[in-house]
């Protein structure tokens, strides 16, 4: 068996699970392991019951686990819902100086904070440490962590950890594995390194959870040149953006269901001005407002129709951080190259969920040049090719007239409703349509895990690819996870499912909106696995369902 | 297309004799004269929005984005951080810019902008065979309100001084020199520049008369003061009666604009 551990740390909103759960996963990095962290939280500020699960394994495991080995109470809430959810002889180490427990360690957190003089969040620095030295974790590697990750009074926090290091016994002894730590980042973090690995000059945002925190990313980070700005709304955000695109400058946007549904006239504008775009759309449980801060794969059907009118568009939905990096860096070349929309699919829990990430990845990605005008005779913003591509020249450009037009237009972008232009003009954003669906076929645009073989094949995408691969590994089944979903890489898809005789769809929403995009390309499902809590699917969820079907 | 020439081969279908013409010819003196001035012609970019007005771009043989309704201040701002050597004026309608795209107008006053906005004031939704807009007289027998509209009108030009405008002006569509050397100076002037262009429309709302009766020519007002700015721009509510209608500038001051900011402390 390789070695496989789930750690449950949790507290009230305020109290710092979530970095203290972190901080955990950089610990077994550190020690070899892969690491996928579920992070579940509610939208307040104070209170109430967030808690992080942290997944260690040999094998790059990306769900997360029915039952914890360890579990870790910064309060009695924690405890109390998470007791019945650890394995037999599972662990609980509890914060003593709030909680009654005859089960588990207490360690008194609280008190050592104070008696060294620190500030009540250091509880979380006595939690982790206190954990450290009952697993058998070294000190040197738990001072490497704090080190690099902690900011503010290092000096202090490494007292605590010490004293709380001292006054705990080892009980068990977590094995270092012989493999390379990786980097660790949130599917959000990664959409923004890959964005800016592409030439993103411009990140145009109105904070909405899930996507918010690819601008924060941005703004902390000014060595990767991408400048953030935030309008007064997502209607502003888009506008903005397809100005700055316009005139030359890569530019994204990010929202969720909510806001991008704000941006879907200029979604169209996008299209029928031939304005490249990458739009970060980070699912999150709906209709409407639903539920901030829990998942559902809900918005597939939405953005792969939303917008007036016929024109070309890419959807690509990554499932992990490595998939988020690449896909943003793709996604963005792919707008430029055919000047039109690109949206990138994301969840939640893509976004928001921390992966292991092979730093191979980062050098997949590089800004590739669209064609650009050759500066000979007269500019034509919409020149007819046979692609469908006209090259590009922005304003500024001397001897050059850019008129770019939301209205239907002739060659040179001046407003025109003519028959004849029209159905030309109609006709060269078609063409664009079936270059971007055979650029598709040669892109990596399903990804097949599991048993190649099987005659029983799961299709599954975004989050729920990760729960999907643990499923088709146990079972000895087949898993296809579409990534590139629009234009739909049909001979791609038929050839996987060559020699399957079997289909079922898994995602978490109601009405199995995969299940209907491949029913529309011709590929019929035998039974959807949905599940629309917000929560995403235990392995032992969809195995139950499965073999209630099969 | 002739690149000398500063309009397109694109038939103009503006009403015979509607103002917008004055408005095109004040537009094409002001460039013609900025690019005298050493502006060159490739850093001047047009957007607008729909409505009469944004035919204008059409016209005009210069960069353009043709924009949505509402939205062309947007588009504009995202034009001049991509590229602030650019020169972006912005041609919006009252629709469009006082009723379905206020909220940019707003912001983009507030954050001072470098940009300029030319607004086609022809107080109705002419294009749509004509409906009230936010500076409709109260009573404004529209399609829509063939009983008279029910609303009163606000003042833009007061809306958008206490929004964080740093020049604010009005000019009349048919007093062209006077319109171009307003033009001018917005389109010179370092920040946001909103010019409010009272244009009436001779088909739905013909209020020539009305305006040639009331509008005179500031004079040596002192325009660096918003006070006194405010109390000039309140004359006039936008209500039919017997105000005086003050055209000219009414305040420009200097402030760090938008972009500036934006980059102040890049190396992009």
């Amino acid at each position: 068996m390789s070695k496989d551990y789930s750690i449950l740390i949790g507290g009230a909103a305020g109290q710092g699970s979530r970095l203290a759960g972190n901080l955990i996963a950089k610990i077994f990095n550190r020690l070899g392991y892969q690491i996928y962290v579920y992070e579940d939280y509610q939208s307040l500020i104070r209170g109430g019951h967030n808690f992080s699960q942290i997944r260690v394994g040999e094998k790059g495991f990306q769900s997360r686990r029915e039952k914890n080995d360890f579990l870790l109470a910064l309060d009695k809430n924690t405890l109390n819902l998470h007791k019945k959810d650890l394995v037999q002889n599972g662990l609980i180490i509890f914060n003593s100086d709030r909680i009654e427990s005859k089960e588990g360690v207490g360690v008194q957190i609280e008190r050592i904070v104070k008696e060294m003089g620190g500030i009540p969040i250091m509880a979380n620095t006595a939690l982790i440490s206190a954990f450290s030295k009952i697993v058998g974790i070294d000190f040197e590697i738990l001072k490497e962590v704090f080190t690099t990750e902690i900011k503010k009074s290092i000096d202090l926090n490494l007292k605590i950890a010490k004293k709380t290091f001292e006054e705990t016994k080892t009980l068990l002894k977590v094995k270092k594995l012989e493999q390379k730590p990786k980097i660790l980042l949130t599917g959000n973090e990664a959409i923004a390194l890959g964005m800016a690995k592409a030439g993103l000059k411009f990140y145009f945002a109105y904070p909405m959870t899930p996507s918010t925190s690819i601008m924060n990313f941005f703004a902390s980070r000014e060595s990767l040149n991408v400048k953030v700005i935030q309008p007064e709304n997502e209607i502003s955000v888009i506008n903005m953006a397809l100005g700055a695109a316009f005139a030359g400058k890569r530019s994204a946007v990010g929202s969720s269901g909510g806001g991008f549904a704000l941006m879907v006239e200029a979604l169209s504008l996008a299209g029928q001005s031939e304005t490249p775009i990458l739009i970060v759309e980070s699912q999150r449980g709906g209709p409407s407002t639903g539920m901030p801060t829990y998942n559902l794969q809900g918005d597939l059907s939405f953005v792969l129709s939303a917008g007036h009118g016929d024109f070309p568009r890419f959807v690509i939905a990554p499932g992990d951080a490595e998939q988020c990096f690449y896909y943003a860096g793709l996604g963005l070349n792919l707008a430029w190259k055919y000047q039109t929309p690109v949206i990138l699919l994301a969840d939640k829990d893509v976004s928001e969920n921390t992966f292991s990430v092979d730093e191979k990845i980062f050098g997949l990605i590089k800004p590739e040049n669209p064609v650009f005008w050759d500066k000979k005779g007269e500019y034509k913003r919409y020149k007819i090719t046979e692609n469908g591509n006209s090259p590009l020249a922005f304003a500024g450009e001397k001897n050059a007239i850019v008129k770019a037009n939301s209205y239907e237009h002739d060659e040179f972008g001046v407003s025109n409703d003519e028959e004849k232009i029209v159905e030309k003009m109609q006709e060269k954003r078609l063409k664009k349509y079936v270059a971007m669906t055979k650029e598709v076929e040669k892109l990596p645009a399903i990804k097949v895990y599991g048993k190649n073989k099987s005659k029983t094949a799961l299709i599954s995408w975004g989050i729920s690819k990760g729960v999907a691969m643990e499923v088709a590994e146990d079972l000895g089944i087949k898993l296809i996870q579409p990534i590139i979903i629009e234009p739909f890489p049909t001979k791609q898809m038929k050839k996987t499912l060559e020699g399957v005789k079997k289909i079922f769809s898994v995602e978490l929403n109601t009405s199995g909106q995969m299940a209907q995009v491949l029913n529309k390309n011709g590929i019929k499902v035998d039974g959807k696995i949905l599940k629309y809590t917000g929560r995403p699917f235990l392995a032992k969820e969809i195995e139950a369902k499965l073999k209630r079907i099969l | 297309m002739n690149q000398k020439n500063l309009l397109t081969y694109c038939l103009n279908t503006w009403c015979p004799g509607c103002p917008n013409f004055g408005i095109l010819e004040a537009v094409r003196g002001a460039i013609s004269e900025l690019i005298e001035k050493g502006i060159s012609r490739e850093n001047f970019v047009l957007t607008c929005g729909i409505g009469c007005h944004g035919k204008i771009v059409d016209y005009l043989n210069l960069n353009s984005f043709y924009g949505l309704h509402g939205r062309c201040l947007c588009n504009a701002q995202g034009i001049k951080l991509a590229n602030p050597n650019l020169k972006v004026i912005a041609f919006v309608g009252d629709g469009d810019a006082y009723n379905e795209g206020i909220s940019h107008l707003i912001h983009a006053a507030k954050r001072n902008s470098n940009i300029t906005v030319l607004v086609h004031d022809n107080r109705n939704f002419a294009l749509t065979v004509s409906q009230f807009t936010a500076t409709s007289p109260k009573g404004f027998k529209g399609s829509s309100t063939p009983k008279g509209s029910i609303e009163e009108p606000f003042n833009p030009l007061e809306l958008v001084l206490t929004s964080g405008a740093t020049f604010v002006a009005r000019g009349y569509a048919l007093k062209i020199v006077e319109l171009k050397d307003l033009i001018v100076k917005a389109i010179e002037h370092d920040g946001f520049s909103f010019l409010e262009i009272l244009q009436p429309c001779i088909t739905f709302f013909d209020t020539r008369k009305f305006y040639e009766e009331r509008i005179y020519k500031l004079k040596d007002f002192d325009f660096s003061l918003k006070e006194k700015a405010l109390e000039k721009v309140r004359e006039w509510d936008y209500k039919n009666g017997d105000k005086k209608i003050p055209t000219g500038i009414f305040y420009k001051v200097e402030k760090p604009t938008f972009e500036e900011l934006v980059f102040k402390f890049s190396q992009f």
